[in-house]
């Protein structure tokens, strides 16, 4: 066995210059970077108020909120809260279903082994990145006052927040598939739409089934707060709790939406593993 | 060169061409009854959202007008005729929008330290009990399928107006998902190092300290860089709400029907998300090279 030679510092030091004699730009990175995040926190902590009375006293009532939300307790309203809970879901599975329908068509052309050309693709591209960049709830805003107040205008809310994000994934799953059959299709005689119906969409249309099952599930998170705007579901009830202190029934409904979430994902990941077979789940 | 095909005699062929119809009409009956299921759901969904098609399409003209009107300007004119008179207030819409990112900045930073604080108790390979584990895993999940608003809502009564309320709820937040996908990390993480260290009579700490944060650590600076770039998108509408940000000025354009400002500020929002998705994206490929930036 080799023997470390621990009492020869200044020989290790000579055999191993890069570790022992770094350039100080190096050696200086790592803690410079830590003390800049650091400064910009503490300069954040400044600048939005944050001082420990206030903390105190905030941590304080949030106690006492929690204290008053046991036992969660809907009073009379447990049928109402059922009704809302049920508009949220629907609100979820058609706002994705419609985003679904209208993105596939848009992201073949966002899609660079279809439309090779970058002068059409990129401003596709920038279209569906502007759509993503703006939040679900700024949307519902944007729709309630063009339809009104209500569900129907988070379901449209909902659709066009998703058509951003699917035409990203879908163009991305298009352009990850497999060239040689469309190849093939191209070899028989087909003709374009030949090639996307019989050599793109079998090998797409699964990944995309995936996803769009993983989106119908994140917009029921999504959907239990486009109601804090007013755009219908349970969170029109929660604010309107929230904001008449009803504590009890507020913890009732945060459970409702938890107990809610929590079915929808163990159905959509059965339902994934019955789309997509045991391959992995994108 | 040429390749003979082989066929089968005429009973054998049809023997398989049976099989073969079946096992597609079986496959073709499955996925019938999804697609009626399916068709079946989005009806009742439709009926429980209120779509009322007709005023879709009487409306749908307004949501085109909408954006018509609010690229206009008050005289009449095309927003992009007068820049200035556009964004005439932009010093307050750029201050607000600096506190939007500070409190998405403080907000991931705060998750980020409590995650870490928390992934090595949910992580399968390095927590020192399953019931501490169970608890833990059990916390972030709650912080995590909660949305950041509604805790903004509470905290917004509990800690007054502001942008203390927005941080809380996205640091909230931000916990769960980030004690999530960092305690991954640690359960992805070679455990030789731990057993090396475990082996000099090190404590547990020390194990976590010298063996696994070495290995860990920048898939949690990236992981983070990521969540911040999601938080920018999540403080702009925590204004709505009251809990600071640049959303409380676009609510009340929204509400009030300030057209050309709801344009402007949307636009600021939009730049600054694009900014800040490709900032966060180079700073991850500076970092951690160029295959951390899927």
């Amino acid at each position: 066995m080799t023997q470390l030679p621990a009492r020869d510092p200044e020989g290790l030091r000579a055999r191993y210059p890069e570790i022992f004699n770094r350039p100080v730009s190096a050696r200086l990175a790592t803690p410079a970077m830590m003390l800049v995040a650091s400064a910009i926190f503490v300069f954040g902590l400044i600048d939005l108020d944050f001082s420990p009375a206030r903390l105190l006293s905030g941590l304080h009532q949030l106690g006492w909120i929690t204290l008053m939300m046991i036992p969660p307790d809907p009073g009379s309203s447990l049928p109402a809260y059922l009704v809302a809970l049920g508009e949220t879901l629907s609100i979820a599975l058609l706002g994705t279903t419609i985003a679904a329908v209208a993105a596939l068509p848009v992201s073949l052309l966002a899609a660079k082994n279809i439309v090779p050309s970058n002068i059409f693709r990129f401003p596709v591209r920038r279209f569906l990145d502007s759509i993503r960049g703006v939040d679900t709830l700024i949307w519902a805003l944007v729709w309630i006052n063009v339809v009104g107040l209500g569900p129907f205008a988070g379901v449209l809310a909902i659709a066009v927040s998703d058509f951003g994000a699917f035409g990203k994934l879908f163009s991305e799953a298009i352009e990850a598939a497999d060239k040689k059959q469309v190849e093939g299709i191209r070899a028989s005689g087909g003709n374009a739409l030949h090639e996307i119906r019989f050599g793109l969409m079998p090998q797409v249309l699964p990944v995309i089934a995936g996803q769009v099952l993983y989106f119908i599930e994140s917009n029921t998170r999504s959907a239990t707060i486009i109601g804090i705007v007013g755009a219908g579901g349970i969170g029109l009830q929660l604010a309107e709790q929230i904001r008449v202190l009803e504590w009890q029934k507020v913890s009732f409904l945060i459970l409702m939406i938890l107990v809610a979430v929590a079915a929808i994902d163990w159905i959509s990941s059965k339902l994934r593993f019955a789309i997509i077979g045991r391959r992995a789940v994108a | 060169m040429t390749v003979a095909v082989s066929i089968l005699p005429e009973q054998q062929l049809a023997v398989l061409n049976e099989a073969y119809r079946k096992a597609v009409a079986r496959k073709r009956f499955r996925l019938m009854v999804a697609a009626a299921v399916f068709f079946a759901a989005l009806v009742v969904a439709s009926v429980g959202a209120e779509v009322n098609l007709r005023t879709f399409f009487t409306y749908f003209g307004n949501f085109v007008s909408y954006f018509d009107r609010i690229l206009t300007l008050e005289d009449g004119t095309r927003v992009w005729t007068n820049i200035a008179e556009w964004f005439w207030g932009w010093r307050k819409w750029l201050w607000m929008l600096g506190e939007t990112i500070l409190i998405s900045y403080v907000g991931t930073m705060f998750g980020a330290i409590l995650a870490f604080a928390l992934n090595f108790f949910a992580a399968e390979n390095t927590s020192p009990a399953p019931w501490l584990r169970f608890v833990v895993r059990r916390l972030l999940e709650f912080a995590r399928t909660v949305p950041g608003i509604v805790f903004a809502l509470i905290f917004v009564i509990a800690f007054g107006l502001g942008p203390m309320a927005g941080v809380l709820a996205i640091a909230i937040h931000s916990t769960g998902a980030l004690g999530k996908l960092f305690s991954e990390i640690v359960e992805n993480a070679d455990m030789k190092p731990v057993e090396g260290v475990r082996s000099t009579g090190a404590s547990w700490l020390s194990c976590m300290r010298f063996a696994v944060l070495p290995q860990v650590v920048a898939g949690y600076a990236s992981y983070a860089l990521l969540r911040f770039e999601i938080n920018v998108r999540e403080a702009s509408v925590m204004g709505f709400v009251g809990a600071g940000g640049i959303g409380q000025e676009l609510v009340v354009a929204i509400r009030k029907f300030y057209y050309s400002d709801v344009s402007a500020i949307l636009l600021t929002i939009i730049a600054t998300v694009f900014v800040i998705d490709i900032g966060t994206g180079w700073m991850r490929g500076r970092l951690f090279g160029k295959d951390a930036r899927t």
